[in-house]
């Protein structure tokens, strides 16, 4: 297999992809974005050091977020009989670590985030990082770590993904 | 229109020994009355002691709609004060959680007080002078919320002056809590891994009736945890099971699981399911855990410790503990429709660090508001809210394995589907709701 270079124009393209993916709901695709051993956290307090030894909003590996999409397709997912849409708005990402020789980059990427269920629409907004490796010349997410402004606030229910 | 207030018959008529009337759930009115009296009359847990482990650490929360401050003072005494200032009403403290420092101060005019709640000083104190200012509140301090009891590290209040004493009122359902301690080779708990808030747009006994209802779990979770254990189902049998899968697996257990886990039912609506066995019984091993116990207590009373995997006990009307995996739920209403579920986890002092991380992941995974458990938990609740207000039918059903020796004593152990927990809850309700504080006795 031959390996394209990635550029930074190509982090740039695979973030927002990332993003368009999940408010298209092609869930499928977006899973194949993460590595085997990926972890995708929503951690509950600023500053958090980990997402074992404190709670998260979410703290997922392929097996959960598997159970989600899966979930997601069940028509007894009643809290989905009437189904949820999201839209993502994002900044234009920077490019905070870059290491092109082992291939390992990290963006940051400023958000506002829509998901709505017919009148009920909540907002929420944040910064995602994503920690990407090169697997075969393609980029893959190793985590997905989202911040979230008011990560200490009693919350609705947030059914999609951030 | 005031159709319950001062009428204790309306109130009790909304109670039948099998249903209830839906205004329970729907009605303002009654959701005011539940604050000023429930949640005044019976004890409400407030907070850990474990939150304010140092002099001057402080909690705030609202208990019945009043402003509560539980405050550690120098000479080490946990203290319960309603946090307003004795001048004008402001809030003293302004946060969640923080330090006081030596001195409890008024952002306003700059009043100080002490860990008690007594006066320190007053700016420019000449200016009362000749005026009837000693005679009045003001002059005293900070009101200090008389009946707290600290039970093994939860601390609980009791706001109205008159009622029922902590150990009548909670009486042997007190053995949840001692089990929870107790899994502590130190026998000893810290809260720890911060609190999750999930924003109900329900009545907040919806989610209390939830905890003891084993007729959910296999329809509600059915997409949720049966996907889970769907997607377990193709590896191999001897296949190490990951954390997750152990704690999703069982809520799709059968109905029989839940039949002969069983419910144990106490006076004053307080009841626990998992009597014989529960969906935390099968969790594995932790060998240092076990060595830890057996080393702090012997082998035979830390084996009956650790047996003991009791589901949910619900203390009536807002605390719900797991002792077997160390997490509580804490129903802290806003309005007759709005509710915040409060879900708080321990450190058990003394065992490794992996008894918390399966704690932490559990109430993640069950509790937070990205739970796929959860939304379908809520999705039921908030269908109920909306569809009471249907014509025809103003009654909700509580009739399940009802018998007339309830009449007598609810107290007892029965089928883990039964609906009498919700019965007993009720039971509870209309007491201590028709200004029952002071009659003693249990409900």
């Amino acid at each position: 297999m031959t390996t394209t270079a990635i550029t930074p124009d190509a982090i740039r393209e695979f973030i927002y992809l990332e993003a368009r993916l999940i408010d298209e709901k092609r869930f499928a695709e977006w899973y194949d974005l993460f590595t085997d051993d990926a972890r995708y956290w929503i951690p509950l307090t600023r500053h958090q050091p980990d997402g074992v030894n404190h709670t998260s909003l979410m703290y997922e590996d392929k097996l959960l977020l598997k159970v989600r999409i899966e979930r997601l397709k069940n028509p007894r997912s009643f809290s989905q009989q009437q189904p949820s849409f999201c839209q993502h708005v994002m900044q234009a990402p920077s490019l905070e670590v870059s290491d092109d020789s082992p291939g390992h980059w990290v963006t940051r990427t400023p958000f506002a985030y829509f998901e709505t269920q017919l009148d009920t629409q909540i907002v929420l907004a944040g910064v995602s990082w994503l920690h990407l490796v090169a697997v075969s010349g393609e980029l893959r997410i190793q985590m997905k770590k989202v911040e979230l402004v008011n990560c200490d606030a009693a919350l609705p229910s947030i059914q999609l993904f951030l | 229109m005031n159709r319950y207030r001062g009428n204790p018959d309306a109130i009790r008529a909304l109670v039948r020994e099998d249903e209830v009337h839906r205004d329970v759930y729907t009605d303002p009115e009654l959701f005011a009355l539940e604050q000023e009296h429930l949640f005044r009359n019976t004890w409400i847990y407030l907070g850990h002691d474990s939150q304010v482990p140092k002099p001057g650490d402080f909690y705030t929360a609202d208990i019945a709609g009043r402003p509560l401050l539980m405050l550690r003072g120098g000479d080490g005494v946990l203290r319960v004060l309603y946090n307003r200032c004795a001048h004008k009403g402001a809030k003293i403290v302004n946060a969640v959680t923080g330090n006081t420092g030596t001195v409890l101060r008024c952002p306003y005019h700059g009043w100080t007080y002490r860990a008690d709640g007594g006066v320190r000083t007053i700016p420019l104190k000449g200016g009362y002078e000749g005026t009837r200012f000693d005679s009045c509140q003001a002059s005293v301090g900070m009101v200090a919320v008389a009946n707290v009891e600290n039970y093994r590290g939860f601390v609980f209040v009791r706001l109205s002056e008159q009622g029922m004493d902590f150990r009548d009122y909670f009486g042997a359902s007190l053995t949840s809590i001692d089990n929870m301690v107790d899994r502590s080779p130190e026998g000893r708990l810290e809260v720890a891994g911060g609190v999750l808030r999930y924003l109900h747009n329900c009545n907040w006994k919806m989610f209390i009736e939830n905890l003891n209802d084993a007729m959910h779990p296999m329809v509600a979770h059915e997409s949720s945890a049966g996907t889970a254990k769907s997607l377990w189902s193709s590896q191999p049998p001897d296949a190490p099971k990951p954390m997750v899968i152990e704690q999703f697996v069982p809520f799709v257990s059968g109905y029989d699981f839940f039949d002969n886990m069983g419910v144990k039912i106490y006076d004053n609506g307080h009841s626990y399911t998992g009597v014989n066995f529960s969906i935390h019984s099968k969790y594995s091993a932790v060998p240092a855990y076990e060595a830890a116990m057996i080393a702090s207590y012997g082998a035979e009373r830390a084996h009956a410790i650790l047996a003991e995997a009791r589901h949910n006990t619900v203390y009536y009307p807002s605390l719900t503990i797991k002792g077997a995996i160390q997490a509580i739920r804490v129903a802290r209403p806003l309005a007759v429709d709005r509710t915040v579920l409060e879900s708080w986890t321990f450190r058990l002092v003394g065992a490794p660090e992996e008894l918390l991380q399966r704690t932490l992941m559990y109430s993640r995974l069950i509790n937070a508001p990205t739970s796929v458990v959860g939304h379908d938990d809520l999705l039921c609740y908030r269908a109920i809210q909306e569809g009471l207000a249907a014509d025809g039918n103003e009654w909700v059903s509580l009739h399940r394995n009802f018998s007339a020796d309830e009449r007598q004593s609810i107290a007892g152990v029965y089928t883990g589907t039964s609906e009498v927990s919700m019965r007993g809850q009720f039971r509870a309700w209309a007491r201590f709701m028709a200004g029952a504080a002071a009659q003693g006795g249990a409900a």
